[in-house]
């Protein structure tokens, strides 16, 4: 990184530590931060499609519908998402690669499962064998996503069912009042007016998945977890030009520091999203808020 | 062997009777299932003891977090920003090195460093934190009349809050806390994945279950096992506090219809 | 660790197939084992183990791309696919071979050790911390000692250096090293303990024609010398070589 990092053996002090705080190792450190935000990013609407379709079955008319639904919720929830990450992956990534094989090489006559083996046929590898490296790491970004989507989408769901619920019946029988279709009420009513009753569930739930992200190790990708543990065990003079003793509590720390900001921050910026939803809302909040408003003047 | 044989030899293994030696070739279903059940007792005495103590820590932190002293409601506010504010995962390693430097420093932190004292102690400062959290959200929701009413009957005081309030409280909180407590057993395959290390090869459920995926190299059968026992695990929770839930409320209107829905809002 | 989820061509039936699969080789090896492997400061896969590996790629026309996994879930990733070899000081032994298939060794077979902070140290009945997992753990397993297993080789002499272990056993190699920088704070004590049968590169047993490939590039580089050369420049002059 810098000109003078050359011999760090010769270096002390401010310099040292500048040399060894921008190797490469801690590069890539600090671009897991980067990954873990962009999981977030990716993961939160992601979660919430999943959680969106999972309410919209577990409510639907159509009991099969119905059952998948709930079983999906009551299901998911029940096993701690460690498990779920330590198996759902690698069956995830044969399921899809199955599904390709099936479509891409009918004429195989071989089994897929070799003894231990899972063997399909070439043009069915996700990606293909060939493909360079940055492509098979983010297809395994994509599957992390599609993992912690899955088990939060269960969440999700759960609080959007209860939210769908929570939605005044009597703005929905004025819906209906006015002719509008099941469809219509529930596309123009329902959905725009359960916000305010989702939002606290949903906020929990943004919380707890910025929580879970030091598990996804767990799921392959190389996250600030990895990085911290391997920057901070001790390093021996021969294998590194910065040998140093056991420092993962430094790293840690700075990961802790790290999580603390961001959940005070997500805390923050929820606690005024809920103020202006409640803006107009018939809930106790809103009802505050329309009391504050009121021009001051004779109390009736 | 037949599977009465394994049930003898491992049962208890978790907690280092039978077997000494973990099966180590030809691992049948029946092993599996024993072995992984052996180790679950480790997650119910980790999420038992944790949420019954949590439980008094939480009423206090609660009561911190309203009191009108200001060192106190700082010191609760601190303290359930740092335990809901960070992973569980980052709370058992500082956990873990923490007890190790205090046992050099005193000899009486000894069993601190081991799982079953500190993991449990982690634990217990975690979920103290997310039910005081919750309880306080509860303190701050008790109907007015409630304690106008009891004030009104000449209750003041302790007598007030140990009749009222209190209990008023918990009913409050209780779908959102049998919630809490699902998760707290969830977050008890944590203690040997990471932080702490399993001894003599007595673990949780999770660690026998890697132990199987590792030696079978096949993770389809030990971790579904896993998974059916903590569904099961989880419907026992929900039971026996869907019970607690009933006394509760005992005293209201239709009390026995309102059982707690399955999955109640969740609050973490 | 980018495990998982990454894939490689798997078992070509044919030799057309197998030069369109296989013309990358996805190394899989888990980046904290010194000096077997480990990840230099720059971030990338560096060791004794990355050096034999570039080298037998190169005498069998293969390009080879590397990636570290988690020890754990190693074996689970090759056999799905997520790439097409093992070389992670991997010894080669009976359990692992019902599931995965071996190239002749590229290491002889070496001796574990026990480093502990005092010559005294009891490593019959005292704590002894290995990696979980390993031969070694299975051996401290079915001693008197008490196994106290970690995640990684690093955790293990943490466990040491704090008085939580009373000793490591592991490899010696890499024992080695890590004794040798403490400074006289850890030593060897007991007897030295022969375990496994060298170490190979691990492959799936459905990749018969990889295997043979990177048999014969190993074969080849025990014939002239390449290997011992690499062996005593990882390991020191003292270290056991091939004849």
């Amino acid at each position: 990184m810098f000109d003078f990092c050359s011999d760090p053996a010769t270096l002390d002090g401010i310099a040292w530590l500048a040399c060894y705080l921008t190797t490469g190792k801690h590069m890539a450190f600090y671009g897991a931060f980067g990954t873990v935000l962009l999981l977030l990013a990716i993961t939160a609407p992601t979660a919430l499609a999943f959680g969106f379709g999972g309410a919209m079955a577990a409510r639907s008319r159509v009991s099969p519908l119905r059952w998948l639904g709930k079983t999906y919720i009551a299901i998911v929830r029940g096993i701690p998402d460690i498990v779920f990450f330590l198996f759902f992956v690698i069956a995830l990534d044969q399921g899809i690669e199955y599904l390709r094989h099936q479509v891409l090489c009918p004429d195989w006559d071989q089994p897929v499962r070799q003894g231990s083996d899972f063997v399909v046929c070439a043009a069915a590898k996700m990606p293909l064998g060939n493909a360079p490296q940055w492509v098979h790491e983010s297809y395994g970004f994509a599957l992390a996503v599609l993992t912690f989507a899955i088990v939060f989408g269960a969440f999700a769901a759960n609080v959007l069912y209860g939210a769908m619920r929570a939605v005044p019946r009597a703005q929905v029988e004025t819906a209906e009042a006015y002719g509008m279709s099941p469809r219509q009420t529930f596309r123009r009513i329902t959905v725009p007016q359960m916000w305010i009753y989702a939002l606290p569930g949903l906020g929990n739930l943004w919380m707890i998945l910025i929580k879970a992200t030091p598990l996804l190790f767990l799921l392959g990708v190389e996250d600030v977890v990895y990085w911290a543990r391997d920057l901070g065990s001790a390093k021996t003079p021969r294998f590194t030009d910065y040998p140093h003793p056991d420092w993962r509590m430094w790293y840690f720390l700075a990961l802790l520091v790290f999580y603390l900001l961001f959940t005070r921050l997500s805390e923050l910026v929820l606690t005024r999203v809920t103020r202006r939803l409640s803006r107009g809302q018939a809930t106790a909040g809103g009802e505050a808020m329309r009391r504050a408003d009121l021009p001051a003047g004779p109390v009736a | 062997m037949s599977c009465w044989q394994t049930v003898q030899d491992y049962a208890l293994r978790s907690l280092g009777i039978g077997e000494r030696l973990l099966p180590r070739s030809d691992f049948t279903l029946c092993d599996q299932i024993v072995l992984i059940g052996s180790g679950m007792i480790w997650n119910v005495y980790f999420g038992v003891l944790a949420l019954l103590a949590g439980f008094c820590l939480a009423t206090l932190l609660a009561l911190g977090k309203a009191a009108s002293n200001p060192l106190a409601r700082k010191s609760a506010e601190w303290f359930v920003f740092l335990f809901r504010g960070s992973p569980l995962f980052i709370q058992f390693f500082f956990g873990y090195f923490l007890f190790l430097s205090l046992k050099q420093q005193v000899p009486l932190f000894e069993p601190f460093a081991a799982a079953s004292v500190g993991a449990l102690v982690v634990l217990f400062l975690n979920t103290s934190a997310y039910s005081g959290e919750i309880f306080h959200g509860a303190l701050m929701s008790v109907p007015k009349s409630d304690t106008e009413a009891a004030a009104a009957y000449g209750l003041t005081g302790w007598r007030r809050f140990r009749r009222i309030t209190w209990p008023t409280m918990l009913r409050l909180a209780w779908p959102a806390y049998i919630n809490e407590a699902i998760f707290l057993f969830h977050a008890t395959t944590l203690v040997f994945l990471s932080g702490f290390p399993a001894a003599q090869q007595r673990g949780d459920g999770l660690y026998y279950a890697q132990y199987f995926a590792d030696k079978t190299f096949n993770p389809f059968v030990p971790y579904p096992i896993l998974a059916g026992y903590f569904i099961l695990l989880t419907l026992c929770i929900i039971g026996l506090m869907g019970l607690v839930n009933r006394r509760l409320n005992r005293h209201l209107p239709q009390a026995a219809e309102r059982r707690p829905r399955m999955f109640p809002q969740m609050l973490r | 660790m980018k495990l998982i989820l990454t894939f490689a061509a798997l078992a070509a039936t044919t030799t057309m197939a197998f030069a369109e699969t296989h013309s990358v080789v996805r190394m899989g090896t888990e980046g904290a084992y010194p000096p077997y492997n480990f990840l230099d400061d720059s971030g990338e896969v560096a060791g004794f183990e990355r050096e034999v590996g570039d080298e037998a790629c190169a005498r069998a026309g293969l390009t080879c791309e590397w990636v570290t996994t988690d020890w754990d879930s190693i074996i689970p990733n090759l056999t799905s696919g997520n790439y097409d070899t093992i070389i992670a000081g991997m010894s080669i032994t009976d359990e692992r071979e019902e599931v995965i298939d071996f190239t002749q060794n590229y290491f002889p077979p070496a001796a574990s050790a026990y480093a502990a902070m005092a010559e005294d140290a009891d490593i019959e009945n005292g704590v002894v911390a290995a990696q979980a997992n390993t031969i070694q753990a299975g051996h401290v397993a079915e001693s008197g000692a008490a196994l106290l297993e970690f995640a990684t080789y690093d955790e293990t002499v943490a466990a040491l250096r704090s008085g939580e272990a009373d000793a490591v056993f592991a490899d010696k190699d890499a024992l080695a090293p890590t004794v040798e920088a403490s400074g006289g704070e850890l030593m060897f004590v007991g007897d030295d303990v022969p375990l496994g049968d060298g170490i190979g590169i691990g492959l799936r047993e459905s990749d018969t024609e990889l295997r043979e490939q990177f048999d014969v590039a190993i074969a080849s580089m025990k014939e002239d010398g390449t290997l011992n050369e690499l062996i005593v420049k990882w390991f020191g002059e003292d270290a056991d070589t091939f004849e």
